[in-house]
């Protein structure tokens, strides 16, 4: 017993008197897109500079991080330092307090620098709650080659009109390019991502001022036809199951002669390595119906830090890293130009370097610009969000709203019977949230 | 004529096994062939079946990002100690309820099934909480011991099915010759049970190592089994599929590798009592 004791002291006192750096562990959960595992492999110039911080990487799919990560904020669990969110959680959290605001990210930091539209995302009440790591809106893509074939010149801003005769002429089943593609997988973040930024362009919204959902309005009616008439006659076979990736595959294989879709496919679609049709795509502003919206959202992913962290010197120093011109700068100079993060930094759309190397960033910064989410379509409503409505019943009505009218669009139901089972699920919502009465 | 039919029957039915077998198969096949295309032959419609571009870059690239040892260690602790553990409690439980049942024997068996019957998710928050509380969320000990009281009605149940099979009058005999409780456990049950005891062991192994929810939601870094592994790999925004598949192989790897050895216990586990 008395040698134990000696061992034990003898022990402690070695891990009294060792000198020690004191090492803060941060654990960053993420998202498993290309962006963000680029800044996952350059880790390690962040380290070298701040020798006291080590950092972890839990990477998961979409769906899986925000369930993950919505439990481990609301109970306070404390699994993580740094969280990866969209703008659609910035607001709903931020009111929460469940996140720390970003106001101590340092003098170099330059916030003034950050997009305006992307700043006012993921700020409340003019503080900022996460730090954009990358921004997206939505544009169309279009085979250049098939358009001069046709006789067909795409405006800088197209209309509605246009996009559908477009897309009926160039649809050639027999020879395996189809006119448009679309996204046609249910979900608030696949399909009804794509038809809320749609309806905006057409005026219709979601709620109006007084929370009523508004799918029995004519705006809605001449949106879901305009979507399913225009698929039906030039969309791709089995397009009420094909998301992003889909048609990803689809365009890159020079099966569609145009996709709208975010604007972060752009580089996708010209990379050599991965698309067929690489060398002949041009870029276009979302379609709009002359009322003054374009079809096009808004979003971004930020890195946010949660309330209640025991770590936030770290982690605001790593964020301000990670978001930083310097980090941009940083992978140019080891992977170049156009795989620097895009839609964040107004400095990044005026370096002449990257302007050559992504001959997309026009239009990207174009279609971003267009987005407002304070005011996303033609009527006022009481929502912020272009695609999406923040409020944290969202995620389960648009689900349920996208699979009314992903039934539409695969003909399993009608265009009136789909806008009215979303009218009547939508108020059913909204009725035991407490938003109707 | 008797034996042409016989050898017909043998052809066609040996035919038809093998069909079934392959059809069976083929995802797990279209899995390990996906995971050595790029990532566009992987998305490419119409699908290759052979002739493609061979590549281990996506091997490779799943080597680089992510430490596949440490969650593959993760794994053989959590379904090992969960399936262990489950046996220990669920022997001497299925043993008492097949050979000394009470009047409430069938009730208690059907609540254990009912508590299954409930979706995990139904009750995530309050786990979540006791966890956090408790310090176990992303330690291996908490995960075990989530597995193995999600597992424990399969267990159990399919322990008191196989222990049914087994003539009472056999251990009537050895407790007339002076056995012990223990002894007649051991020497007499155990032996006669073990294809249904493997079988049990080997079912509940790979439903814990195929656990999703909870691995997923109650781990973070230190405890992450291959589920999380597997996780890391799916994208909205981007072709993922060929990556996927190779972290999807390997992560099935050990398992498939388990199955086959002990493939023999499991055929004449799941079989039992079928043709006495």
């Amino acid at each position: 017993m008395k040698n134990v004791f000696c061992a034990v002291a003898g022990a402690a006192s070695l891990l009294i008197s060792a000198p020690s750096i004191a090492q803060t562990t941060l654990t960053v959960a993420t998202v498993n897109n290309s962006d963000m595992i680029r800044m996952q492999g350059l880790t390690s110039e962040f380290t070298a500079k701040n020798p006291d911080i080590s950092v972890k990487w839990v990477t998961l799919e979409e769906n899986v991080l925000r369930q993950r990560v919505t439990t481990d904020i609301a109970t306070k669990g404390g699994q993580f330092d740094v969280l990866t969110i969209g703008t659609y959680e910035v607001p709903i959290w931020a009111k929460k307090s469940w996140l720390v605001p970003l106001d101590k990210l340092g003098a170099d930091y330059d916030v003034g620098d950050l997009l305006p539209k992307i700043k006012d995302a993921v700020s409340v009440d003019g503080k900022l709650y996460a730090a954009p790591f990358y921004g997206e809106s939505s544009m169309v893509m279009y085979r250049t080659d098939l358009f001069d074939k046709a006789g067909l010149k795409m405006p800088e801003s197209p209309t509605w009109d246009f996009v559908v005769d477009a897309a009926k002429k160039l649809n050639d089943k027999a020879g395996g390019v189809y006119g448009i593609c679309l996204r046609g997988k249910a979900g608030w973040g696949e399909n009804m991502a794509f038809l809320t930024a749609m309806s905006n362009s057409f005026g219709a919204r979601w709620f109006d001022e007084k929370w009523e959902p508004q799918f029995n309005s004519p705006e809605w009616k001449k949106t879901l036809t305009t979507y399913v008439d225009l698929m039906k006659q030039a969309g791709p076979p089995g397009a009420s199951s094909n998301g992003f990736n889909e048609n990803l595959a689809l365009f890159s294989a020079g099966k569609c002669a145009m996709w709208i879709d975010a604007t972060v496919a752009a580089s996708m679609v010209t990379n050599p390595k991965d698309s067929k049709v690489a060398d002949k795509v041009g870029f276009a502003l979302a379609p709009n119906t002359g009322l003054g919206k374009n079809a096009n959202w808004l979003w971004a992913w930020s890195l946010a830090i949660p309330a209640g962290s025991k770590k936030v010197d770290a982690a605001e120093k790593f964020i301000a890293w990670a978001t930083s011109k310097d980090y941009t700068k940083l992978v140019a100079d080891k992977q170049g130009w156009a795989a620097a993060p895009p839609g964040t930094r107004t400095s990044l759309y005026k370096n002449p370097d990257y302007l050559k190397a992504a001959p997309f960033a026009k239009m990207t910064l174009a279609s971003i610009d267009a987005a407002d989410p304070s005011h996303p379509t033609v009527k006022p409503v009481p929502y912020v969000g272009v695609q999406y409505a923040a409020i944290p019943e969202f995620q389960g009505i648009g689900t349920q709203v996208g699979q009314q009218f992903s039934a539409a669009l695969s003909g399993s139901t009608t265009v009136d019977a789909a806008l009215s089972a979303a009218q009547s699920a939508t108020e059913r919502e909204m009725k035991r949230a407490g938003y109707l009465k | 004529m008797a034996r042409m039919v016989t050898t017909r029957n043998k052809v066609i039915s040996t035919a038809a096994a093998w069909l079934v077998g392959f059809l069976i198969f083929f995802p797990i096949l279209w899995m390990v062939l996906a995971s050595f295309k790029t990532e566009l032959e992987a998305f490419a419609i119409p699908p290759s079946f052979l002739f493609f571009h061979w590549t281990t870059e996506n091997y490779v690239t799943v080597q680089e990002r992510s430490d596949y040892l440490h969650h593959a260690l993760n794994s053989i602790v959590i379904a090992g100690g969960s399936t262990l553990i489950a046996m220990l409690i669920a022997i001497p439980a299925a043993w008492s309820m097949a050979f000394s049942p009470t009047k409430r024997t069938k009730d208690i068996l059907l609540w254990m099934l009912s508590t299954k019957m409930m979706p995990p998710v139904g009750v995530l928050v309050p786990i979540y909480l006791i966890y956090r509380n408790f310090g176990l969320l992303d330690t291996r000990s908490g995960l075990i011991f989530i597995l193995c009281l999600g597992n424990l009605p399969i267990v159990i149940w399919m322990l008191f099915t196989y222990f049914k099979e087994i003539p009472k009058d056999i251990l009537e005999a050895a407790r007339m010759d002076g056995a012990t409780i223990g002894r007649e456990l051991i020497y007499v049950l155990t032996p006669m049970a073990v294809p249904g005891l493997a079988s049990t062991l080997l079912l509940n192994l790979i439903l814990a190592w195929n656990e999703a929810f909870w691995t997923l939601n109650l781990s973070t870094l230190e405890a992450a089994p291959l589920t999380v592994f597997i996780a890391s790999y799916s994208s909205p925004e981007g072709l993922f599929w060929a990556k996927l598949s190779a972290a999807s192989t390997l992560a099935i790897a050990p398992i498939l590798v388990l199955g086959w050895f002990s493939q023999r216990q499991l055929v004449r586990g799941l079989t039992f009592g079928a043709v006495k």
